[in-house]
């Protein structure tokens, strides 16, 4: 070991444990929103951050499936009955019908409070005898049948307004005394819990809680048969994808270490040559990791599942090292290999998420290090006596097979015009642009999360103006003067209806201007008298509606303390919140009126919005924003994607020094890409942007290969011909096998650059090869 | 389709209607078998029916009668429709097991099995649509009287929870038209909904 290798080894050790020390005290994290994208607007950041932390993110679907809905419905309450005590959960609801005899007293008692229609005129002689005959003739109907007995405590029917207001909330069906699916075979329960959706621990702590729920339910049940727990909801998937992503990186580590292991171990046939090669691969690991800590202050799961692609990569330089003799071997070209790559991972730092630009850092670091390693460490470690299996012959097999293979450039231009061709004629479907094509969830996942929520019947919401404010009463007294204006346009059937958290609590402003509409004892029963005139009912029999309305003047104004143990507390919660920094927000979701149910005038709403409160509520419009969202990441990626290639493009044009050399290297890896785009659209599967980035990387890896078939580059070693051969087919096998191995992982993110970039990176090693052009005629023994 | 009389179907709308108030009435054992039988599958051959009624309610807490009208329709096998025309129009559907009102500026959602005592009605109209006797007389004592010609039925509560809110429940009419339907509250309340012709289309 030379003077200068050792110094070199002692900076490496150095190094190394320096890596080590920050690796294992680096902050490691799977919350899923590191691939859901930062936030460009206002309303989109809005969006985001109800998806992170708002109520939303709280739910807890749980459905029981399976055995009878007898056993079902005895699981669903032992359940409730033992969540409700437990400390994870604000509300726990399985539609047994205790809380809802609560509501509804609190919603009589406090009628005078919060009936929209309470007014100084409603208590005028007109306004007391409109409404008493509206009463009347609702009792008349069969609804009316079910307030008949509130009449003469409530015979302007407040109750019946306040109904209408809340009535939006259709209710899951019930059977056997809880809540079911619509066609009878789940029971459900629907929790909110208290830890926000990005608190994976608290909402790990709720799962459990849960499943712990449901076994003590079903160990009690007399049942043979026991259903099965399901679950559902934001937190749930971060539990679960968490634990995936544990399970994953663990899995895809071992499965493509082994196969490296494998390949190198029936190349090499020497365990040295193995381990030497592996350090370049635990030294790059290593920095990776410790540069995503240093820079990015956190290491996200995925980073480590991708990490395994590094495997297959970093090896890749000691493959030439060990198999082109060290005397020949093509510094340069490895050199330019790695820059180029490093140019494609740079173009991911700038990404609006988070995730990807753990990845594009990871990458460079650690390609970086397992080539300075191979370069500059490596060769002064290897013995004297250090040889591996002479793979002249499998190069020169190679090689004669590309000398014979005639015509290969007309077979690769009719592959690439048959390409064309396949991706215009699936133009139109190419492309999916469903933001929740991004989602870290699984589709089936997914699928279940819908159903459920068509069970639970919540509302399909697309429009929903939000409000912001500095504080609580402020942002419930936007909510007031907003909801005045949308009940007009009720009125004129522009939307069908609303919810507010002023239908659960209008602030103290307006809840003080109700009760002073209230007319003292002795007025009220004169203007009543008169009212009656013409009514089929007598003012005598109204006494008891005097005697409420009198002491409702002395009630006390309602509070968010009041709503407390009734089911009105997980709506009003679920609509107003404080912000993380911004003040409070409520929300106030739009329905469509069942004239036309999928259509809302956005444009008159956002006008009496305007009005209604300049400057402190907006129309969100969640899915327009949702894919508008979506084709700002699209987009971003497309520039990134085009600023990488462009910076791959300068890099090899400032190295090789021509633009024809340039072009006929980028040609075979743009062909790859076209080939890859036109595969998956005859396998029908839609790309996302993720597929964008993976094509990126497929020019950033591909290029490695394409360089050694670059004229100069061949020429000036003629003699290593097959043996350059050789090792390339065994690194790119490296590294097509452990891009491969993601493309199986069963989280989508690395599904998806996996199943992109082996192909491709496979594809741009045979298109470089076969368009080569100056491969020798006869190739020599190599002399190392 | 059978183009002649619709009063069946406004029959179990009445029922339904009534019975989705919230209300509860039902039918008894000891009927003469083979009548009843007949008119079950008088009643259950129906596919469609659009009537006019009128109905007026007896109400304690009123000093007079408040009277509605309007039509009624029904599509086999379980969508009934009571459109009120006066005094208030107001529109009612079943479908499914679930109400849609609308009454003013809003449209209301129930869903009839949210209300454990009114389930078991549905299930029986479902039941009498299908012509399923048996299913039927789990829930009402039902009585015959008179010959299919000339018939009326008394349904009276086997379910104790329905006999809270309703005595008994009066249906007349002759073969497969029904004339009325009377429901006697539990409380003394009623209301009779009187059939009209069926509108032609």
């Amino acid at each position: 070991m030379t003077r200068s290798g050792g110094i070199g080894t002692l900076a490496w050790i150095v190094l190394v444990a320096v890596a080590a020390v920050i690796v294992a005290r680096a902050h490691y994290t799977t919350d899923l929103s590191a691939f859901l994208p930062r936030n460009p607007t206002a309303q989109q950041r809005l969006l985001v951050d109800q998806l992170r932390d708002g109520v939303a993110s709280r739910l807890i679907i749980v459905a029981l499936e399976g055995a009878d809905s007898h056993t079902r419905a005895q699981v669903s309450k032992a359940m409730a009955a033992r969540l409700r005590s437990d400390h994870p959960f604000v509300s726990v609801n399985n539609g047994e019908s205790a809380g809802t005899e609560r509501d509804q007293r609190f919603l009589f008692e406090h009628r005078y409070l919060l009936s929209d229609s309470v007014t100084p005129h409603r208590f005028s002689v007109a306004g007391l005898h409109d409404a008493i005959e509206d009463t009347i003739d609702l009792l008349a109907s069969p609804a009316g049948l079910l307030t008949k007995d509130l009449l003469p405590r409530d015979p302007t029917g407040e109750l019946v307004e306040i109904v209408g207001q809340l009535g939006g909330n259709a209710a899951p069906r019930s059977a056997d005394g809880v809540w079911v699916s619509g066609d009878g075979k789940r029971s459900l329960i629907v929790l909110q819990t208290r830890a926000s959706g990005s608190d994976t621990d608290g909402q790990q702590s709720a799962v459990e809680a849960i499943r712990s729920a449901f076994n003590a339910a079903v160990a009690a049940t007399a049942s043979t048969t026991h259903p099965q727990l399901l679950m559902s909801g934001p937190g749930v998937f971060a539990v679960a994808s968490r634990a995936a992503i544990i399970k994953e990186v663990t899995r895809l580590s071992i499965i493509s270490t082994a196969i490296i292991v494998v390949l190198l171990l029936s190349v090499y046939r020497s365990a040295t040559a193995l381990l030497l090669g592996l350090v370049p691969v635990a030294s790059g690991a290593l920095a990776g990791i410790a540069a995503v800590e240093l820079g990015l202050g956190v290491v996200h799961g995925i980073t480590l599942g991708f990490g395994v692609t590094l495997i297959g990569e970093a090896v890749d330089y000691s493959i030439y090292l060990f198999i082109q003799s060290r005397q020949q071997i093509v510094w340069p070209t490895i050199r330019l290999g790695v820059l180029t790559s490093i140019c494609g991972f740079a173009s991911l730092l700038p990404s609006g998420f988070s995730g990807l630009q753990q990845l594009g850092l990871y990458s460079i670091a650690g390609l970086t290090a397992a080539a300075l390693v191979t370069r500059f460490i490596l060769p002064g470690w290897l013995p004297r006596s250090f040889r591996v299996r002479d793979l002249s012959p499998l190069g020169q097999t190679l090689a004669n097979v590309l000398r014979r293979t005639r015509g290969a450039p007309i077979m690769v231009a009719a592959l690439a015009v048959v390409s064309l061709i396949v991706v215009y004629t699936h133009r139109a479907t190419l492309w999916n642009h469903d933001l929740s094509a991004l989602s870290p969830v699984s589709q089936a996942d997914q699928d279940l999360d819908a159903q459920l929520r068509v069970d639970i019947r919540a509302p399909d919401v697309r429009y929903m103006v939000v409000v912001t404010a500095a504080d609580e009463e402020a942002a419930l007294n936007v909510a007031d003067k907003v909801g005045t204006q949308l009940n007009s346009l009720i009125d004129a059937d522009v939307i069908g209806g609303f919810d507010s958290p002023a239908h659960y609590l209008p602030s103290q402003a307006v809840q003080r201007s109700r009760r002073d509409s209230i007319p003292a004892p002795d007025d009220l029963r004169a203007r009543l008298r008169k009212a009656v005139a013409g009514l089929p009912v007598s003012a005598e029999r109204l006494e008891p509606f005097l005697a409420d309305a009198a002491a409702a003047r002395a009630q006390p104004l309602l509070t968010r303390k009041d709503l407390d143990n009734t089911s009105l507390a997980t709506g009003f919660d679920a609509l107003l919140s404080s912000g993380p920094q911004r003040g409070w927000i409520a929300l106030m979701p739009l329905r469509a009126s069942p004239s036309h149910p999928s259509y809302i005038d956005d444009a008159r709403v956002r006008k009496a919005v305007q009005e209604a409160a300049p400057g402190q509520a907006t129309v969100l419009d969640i899915k327009g924003e949702a894919d508008g969202l979506y084709s700002t990441y699209l987009l971003e990626a497309v520039r990134l994607s085009l600023a990488g290639f462009a910076a791959i493009v300068i890099l090899l044009l400032f190295a090789l020094r021509s633009p024809v050399r340039t072009v006929r290297v980028v040609i075979p890896l743009a062909l790859a890409v076209l080939a890859v785009v036109a595969g998956f659209a005859v396998l029908g599967r839609q790309l996302t942007l993720l597929h964008v980035i993976g094509m990126l990387l497929i020019v950033a890896v591909g290029s490695n290969y394409a360089l050694f078939f670059d004229r100069r580059a061949t020429d000036a070693h003629a003699g290593s011909v097959p043996l350059t051969l050789a090792s390339l087919l065994i690194a790119n096998v490296a590294t097509v096998a452990s891009f491969g191995v993601l493309a199986f992982s069963s989280v989508p993110v690395l599904a998806a650059l996996g199943s992109t970039v082996a192909p491709g990176a496979l594809l741009a090693l045979i298109f470089s090869a076969l368009l080569a052009r100056h491969l020798p005629a006869t190739a020599t023994t190599p002399a190392g | 389709m059978r183009a002649s009389n619709p009063r069946p179907a406004a029959f179990i709308l009445a029922l339904a209607f009534t019975l989705a108030g919230a209300l509860v009435c039902p039918i008894g054992n000891g009927a003469p078998s083979a009548h009843l039988d007949e008119l079950m599958s008088l009643l259950a051959q129906r596919q469609h029916g659009h009537v006019t009624f009128v109905e007026q309610h007896f109400l304690a807490v009123l000093d007079r009668p408040v009277e509605s009208s309007g039509e009624l329709f029904y599509d086999a096998p379980d969508r009934l429709e009571k459109r009120t025309l006066h005094p208030k129009p107001e529109t009612l559907v079943l479908e499914h097991g679930v109400i849609t009102a609308k009454r003013g500026r809003r449209t209301f959602t129930l869903d009839l099995s949210s209300y454990p005592q009114i389930v078991p009605l549905i299930d029986s109209i479902r039941a009498t649509l299908a012509g399923d006797r048996a299913s039927l007389e789990k829930i009402f004592k039902v009585t015959l009287d008179g010959g299919l010609d000339q018939w009326q039925l008394v349904l009276t509560p086997a379910d104790p929870v329905v006999a809270k809110s309703v005595r008994r429940i009066l249906i007349e009419g002759a073969r497969d038209i029904i004339r009325s339907v009377e429901i006697q509250q539990a409380d003394g309340d009623r209301s009779v909904l009187t059939i009209g012709p069926e509108v032609t289309q």
